[in-house]
C-alpha cells in the first residue's frame, strides 16, 4: 500500500518515482515544524526545565532545605541571617494577637519562599506539589487520549449499535459540566476509594484524581476522533483495504489509528494542561489530592489563610500552575499548527 | 456547651448550697480576670434605641430549637429571646454567675433537704404570639425536655422524679410527681430524687427555657418557636441569614434577668468567609463576627484594631475526644501515647498564640473548681505541661501493636480547627499510622462526631462551661449517662464509660450538697482518673477575641453567656 499522509492522500502522487524525494514522514515533518516554531520551543524549553526542577524535589527537601515538607513544623526553628528564629512567629506588637509563619528568606537552604501555616517548607511543598500536578496531569491526560481513542475509533468505524451506545454514554457524561462532575465524582469516591472488580484505588490514592479526570474529559476528545473516524472510512484507501479482505482490526490498527494519531498528538498537550487546572481545583476544594500529599492546588488552599500576611505561599503555586498551563497550550499550538495541514496552509499563506 | 461559655469558678455552688439550705436561694458571684472593656450598666438609654444590629457567622449553627441547640453561636442569642424560671444575670464581668429569678417571681423556696423547689411564676408575661405564659407551658417546657431529647437530658434534668422513666421511655413520659403546677396560685414545684446544688444553674440555661405548651413535641429544627424575650426569631435560613425581630409583647420585667434590647432588629448572616467578615466589620458593613478572626488577620485587628477588639479569657478548652469504643483508641496504651505526643505549644500557635490560649494537661481548666495542677503526659513529668515525649509515645504505640492502622481525623472546615487538624494527621503519621484528615462544615460536626453510627475515631473539638461547676465538665462530657450510641446528642463523644470513675462523680456530686471545698478536692481526684484513663487530649483553654465594628457600643461580657448581644447599642 501506499505511504499516506495524515488526511489518507497518497504522497507524491504527480512526480514519477525515479524523481519524488524520499518522504520525511508526517511525524519529522512535524517535528521540524515544531522546531522552526519559536514560541514552543521556548514553551518546550520551560517545561522540560519544571519538570525538571519538580522531579528534584526529594533531593532539594532531603540534601539542600534539610526539610520534611510532610511533617509539621510547628514548634521548629531555622536560621535567618545566621540567627536562630522560630519558623511561626508570634506577635510582638499592639495586643500581641497571632501567629506569623517565616516570609520568604531567599536562601536555599532555609525556608526559600517560607514557611506555611504548618512550619513547613513552602519551596519543598512547591517543588513536591509540583510533581504530583504534572504527574496527575500527565497520567490524566493520558489515560483520557487512550480512552477517547478507542472509544471513537470503535464508535467511528462500526457506526450502528456500538456507534449509538458508545455515543449515547459519551453524550451522559458530556451533559454535566465538568467540574461538577468532577467534584460529585471525588467527593462520592474520596470516603470509600474506588473497587472495580479486583482493582481498588484507596481513598487517597493520587490515582483517584486521575481516573476522574481522565474519564470527565474523554468526550471532549472521543468525539471530534470519532468525527475524524467516520471521515476517513470513506476514504478509497479504506475501501482498498476492505477489497483485500482486511479485518476489522487490522483496519483499525493500522489504517485508522495512525491518521488518527496526529489529532491525538494535538490534544494530548492541551488535555495535559486542562486536567492540571482541574487538579488544582479539585484539590483547592480539598476533593483532589489529600494532605500530606501536597499538589498546587492544595498549597494555594494552604496559603489562602494566609493572603495577607504571607501571599507568596499561594502566589507561588499559583504562578506555578499558570505557567505551566501557558506553556503546555503553547507547545499544544505548535503540534496543532505542525500536524494540521491546513494550519501550515495558513501559515504559508 | 459546645464553643459556649466562660470561666472562673467558686460563685457558683455557693447559690447552690444556699438553695439545699432552705430558705430562698441567692447566688453569689466572685471575682475574676476581666480583658475586655466592660460598660457600665446604667439601666436602658433610650437614646441609644434603634437601629439594625448586623452580625455574620460563616454558617447557621444548626437547629433553632433551645432545647436541642447546644452551640454557642445561639446560645447567646437566646439569650436575648428566651427565658426559664431563672436566669444568670445579664451584666458584664463576674456578676454575670450570678443566678436571678427570671420568669419566676423570686428565687426558689428550697425544702425538703434541697429536693423540692418551689416558684411562682410571674404574672402578666406574655410569649410573642401572644399567649400568656402559664404555668401549663412550664410543665410542657420539662415534659418537652424528655420528648425533644435535649442532650443535657440525661446529665441536667434527670434528677427530676419521673425523669428516668421519661429518658427511656419519652413517649410515656410521666412527670407528675417531679414538676407539679398550681395554676390557682401559679406555683411549680419540682421534685428532684436527690438534692442537687447546681440544680438553679441547670434551670438558668436554654435547655430549660419555658416554651409554649404547644410547642412541637420534637425538635422543631429551622420554625422558630414563640419567645418570651426583647425579640423573637422572624425568620432562619441556615443558608443565608437569621433574623431576630421584638417581641411586640415584651415588657421589661426585670433588667437582670432580661434587659430590653437595643437594636430594632438583630440580624446573623451566614456565608461569608470568616476573611470576608473581618473585613466587612472594620469597613463597617457589620457589626461582629462570630467565628473566631483568621490567624493572618490578628496581627492587624492586634495593632490597628485594637479599640474594636476584645479579649476575654474562658472557662472551656479544645481537646481531642479519642473513642474509646473503636480501634486503635480502645487501647487505654495508644491513648496515653498520643496524649504523651501532642505538642500543646504547637496548638497554642496554631490558635493564634500565647496571648489567645493556654496550654493544659488537665480535663478541668485552670481557675475551675476541682482543677489541680497536675500533669501526667509533659517530658520529664511536672504538675504543668512543658513538651511532649516522642520516645515515650512511640514505645507505648508499639506495646500496644497498632502501628500501621488507618485513622480519621473529623474536624471543622475553619481555618484553626483544619490548621490543628493537619498537626494531629501530621504527628499520627510521624507515629506510624495511617491518618487521614476529615474537615467537614462546622454546622454538623459537632453533632456529627458525637453520633457512634459514624464511627469517629478522633477529632477535634471544644468544650464551654454551661455553668460554673466541675461537673459540667466530668459529669457532662464522660459519664455513661452521657453517651448515647447512634445518636447525635451523645455529648460523650469519647464514649467513655468507667463505671469506677462514674461513681467517684456520683460520690464528688453528693459531698457538693453539703461541703463544696471536699467536693471540689473529689472532682480534683476524678480528673486525674479520667487522665489516667485517658480519653481525651487536653490541648489548651482559649480566649475569645469579640471584633466589633466602630458604630457599636456598650459591649458587655457576661462571663456565662459571652457578648450580650441585646445590650450592644449602635445609634
Amino acid at each position: 500500500m501506499a505511504a499516506v499522509t495524515v488526511d489518507g492522500a497518497p504522497a507524491s502522487r504527480d512526480l514519477p518515482a525515479e524523481q519524488a524525494l524520499p518522504s520525511p514522514g508526517p511525524w519529522r515533518t512535524a517535528l521540524g515544524q515544531v522546531r522552526r516554531n519559536r514560541a514552543a520551543m521556548a514553551s518546550a524549553v520551560v517545561l522540560v526545565l519544571i519538570v525538571v526542577v519538580c522531579v528534584a524535589a526529594p533531593f532539594y527537601a532531603h540534601s539542600v532545605a534539610h526539610t520534611d515538607p510532610f511533617t509539621s513544623n510547628v514548634s521548629g526553628t531555622t536560621l535567618v541571617g545566621g540567627k536562630t528564629v522560630p519558623v511561626l512567629q508570634p506577635s510582638t506588637t499592639g495586643l500581641g494577637l497571632g501567629v506569623t509563619p517565616l516570609g520568604p528568606t531567599w536562601d536555599v537552604r532555609h525556608y526559600f519562599l517560607g514557611a506555611d501555616n504548618q512550619g513547613r517548607d513552602v519551596m519543598a511543598r512547591l517543588l513536591y506539589g509540583g510533581r504530583n500536578s504534572l504527574l496527575i496531569g500527565v497520567a490524566a491526560a493520558l489515560l483520557c487520549c487512550a480512552l477517547a481513542t478507542v472509544i471513537g475509533v470503535l464508535a467511528g468505524y462500526f457506526g450502528g449499535a456500538i456507534d449509538a451506545v458508545l455515543s449515547r454514554l459519551l453524550d451522559v457524561v458530556w451533559a454535566f459540566p465538568v467540574y461538577l462532575l468532577a467534584i460529585c465524582l471525588s467527593v462520592v469516591l474520596l470516603t470509600s476509594g474506588l473497587t472495580i472488580g479486583p482493582l481498588h484505588v484507596g481513598a487517597g490514592s493520587l490515582w483517584l484524581p486521575v481516573l476522574i479526570i481522565a474519564v470527565v474529559y474523554v468526550p471532549y476528545v472521543a468525539r471530534p476522533l470519532r468525527g475524524q473516524v467516520l471521515a476517513l472510512k470513506n476514504k478509497e484507501f479504506i475501501a482498498a483495504t476492505v477489497g483485500v479482505g482486511a479485518s476489522d482490526l487490522s483496519i483499525m490498527r493500522r489504517d485508522l489509528l495512525p491518521n488518527v494519531l496526529p489529532t491525538v498528538a494535538v490534544f494530548l498537550p492541551l488535555m495535559t494542561a486542562l486536567s492540571m487546572l482541574t487538579e488544582s481545583a479539585l484539590s483547592f476544594l480539598s476533593v483532589g489530592v489529600q494532605p500530606p500529599q501536597a499538589s498546587w492546588g492544595t498549597i494555594i488552599n494552604d496559603g489562602l489563610g494566609l493572603l495577607y500576611t504571607r501571599p507568596a505561599v499561594t502566589l507561588a503555586p499559583g504562578i506555578a500552575v499558570a505557567l505551566t498551563a501557558v506553556v503546555l497550550n503553547l507547545l499544544g499550538d505548535g503540534v496543532r499548527e505542525a500536524l494540521d495541514p491546513r494550519a501550515r496552509l495558513r501559515g504559508a499563506g | 456547651m459546645h464553643r459556649v461559655r466562660t470561666s472562673v469558678a467558686l460563685l457558683g455552688l455557693a447559690a447552690a448550697a444556699a438553695c439545699s439550705s432552705g430558705s430562698t436561694a441567692s447566688a453569689p458571684s466572685t471575682a475574676a480576670t476581666g480583658g475586655s472593656s466592660p460598660a457600665t450598666s446604667v439601666g436602658f438609654q433610650e437614646q441609644h434605641k434603634g437601629g439594625t444590629l448586623k452580625l455574620l457567622a460563616k454558617s447557621g449553627g444548626g437547629t433553632l430549637d433551645p432545647k436541642i441547640n447546644y452551640t454557642l453561636q445561639y446560645w447567646q442569642l437566646y439569650q436575648a429571646t428566651y427565658d426559664g424560671l431563672l436566669a444568670f444575670k445579664k451584666v458584664d464581668g463576674e456578676a454575670s454567675f450570678t443566678v436571678v429569678p427570671d420568669l419566676a417571681e423570686a428565687l426558689p423556696e428550697v425544702t425538703d433537704g434541697g429536693k423540692t423547689y418551689t416558684f411562682t411564676l410571674r404574672k402578666g408575661i406574655k410569649f410573642s404570639n401572644g399567649a400568656d405564659v402559664t404555668t401549663k407551658d412550664v410543665v410542657a417546657s420539662f415534659k418537652r425536655i424528655y420528648s425533644a431529647s435535649t442532650p443535657t437530658e440525661g446529665t441536667f434534668y434527670n434528677g427530676i422524679v419521673g425523669a428516668a422513666a421519661c429518658i427511656k421511655t419519652p413517649a410515656a413520659c410521666d412527670l407528675s410527681k417531679g414538676v407539679v403546677a398550681d395554676p390557682a396560685t401559679n406555683k411549680v414545684v419540682i421534685n428532684l430524687v436527690e438534692p442537687d446544688p447546681e440544680f438553679p444553674y441547670k434551670l438558668s440555661v436554654p435547655h430549660a427555657a419555658i416554651l409554649p405548651a404547644t410547642a412541637p413535641p420534637k425538635d422543631a429544627g429551622n420554625v422558630p418557636i414563640p419567645t418570651t424575650g426583647p425579640y423573637m426569631f422572624a425568620s432562619y435560613d441556615p443558608n443565608r441569614a437569621l433574623t431576630m425581630v421584638r417581641n411586640p409583647y415584651f415588657k421589661e420585667w426585670s433588667h437582670d434577668a432580661q434587659p430590653a434590647g437595643y437594636s430594632d432588629s438583630i440580624v446573623e448572616s451566614f456565608g461569608l468567609t470568616v476573611e470576608a467578615a473581618v473585613t466587612a466589620v472594620e469597613n463597617g458593613q457589620a457589626d461582629w463576627v462570630y467565628d473566631p478572626p483568621p490567624a493572618d488577620r490578628l496581627n492587624e485587628i492586634g495593632t490597628k484594631y485594637t479599640a474594636q477588639a476584645h479579649v476575654n479569657p474562658l472557662t472551656a478548652f479544645y481537646y481531642l475526644p479519642m473513642n474509646t469504643r473503636l480501634a486503635p483508641f480502645d487501647n487505654v496504651k495508644v491513648r496515653q501515647a498520643i496524649n504523651l505526643a501532642v505538642d500543646r505549644n504547637a496548638a497554642v500557635k496554631l490558635f493564634g498564640g500565647t496571648q489567645l490560649a493556654q496550654p493544659v494537661c488537665t480535663f478541668l481548666p485552670p481557675g475551675f473548681p476541682g482543677h489541680v495542677d497536675d500533669c501526667q503526659y509533659t517530658k520529664g513529668g511536672g504538675t504543668t505541661w512543658s513538651a511532649p515525649d516522642l520516645d515515650k509515645a512511640k514505645q507505648l504505640i508499639k506495646e500496644s501493636g497498632t502501628a500501621g492502622m488507618a485513622v480519621g481525623i473529623v474536624v471543622q472546615d475553619d481555618e484553626v480547627n483544619k490548621a490543628i487538624g493537619e498537626y494531629v494527621q501530621s504527628l499520627l503519621t510521624e507515629l506510624g499510622y495511617k491518618a487521614t484528615l476529615k474537615p467537614i462544615s462546622a454546622n454538623i460536626q459537632f453533632t456529627y462526631i458525637q453520633n457512634t453510627k459514624n464511627k469517629v475515631q478522633i477529632s477535634l473539638t471544644a468544650w464551654y462551661q454551661d455553668y460554673p461547676a466541675a461537673s459540667d465538665f466530668l459529669n457532662v462530657l464522660l459519664s455513661c449517662a452521657s453517651f448515647t450510641p447512634g445518636s447525635d446528642s451523645s455529648i460523650n463523644i469519647a464514649g467513655f464509660c468507667d463505671k469506677g470513675i462514674d461513681a467517684q462523680m456520683q460520690d464528688a456530686l453528693v459531698t457538693e450538697r453539703t461541703d463544696q471545698k471536699a467536693a471540689d478536692v473529689k472532682w480534683g481526684q476524678v480528673d486525674k482518673a479520667v487522665m489516667t484513663a485517658s480519653p481525651v487530649v487536653p490541648l489548651f483553654t482559649p480566649k475569645l477575641i469579640d471584633f466589633t465594628s466602630k458604630r457599636v457600643g456598650n459591649y458587655q461580657f457576661s462571663k456565662q453567656f459571652y457578648m450580650l448581644v441585646s445590650q450592644l447599642w449602635t445609634k
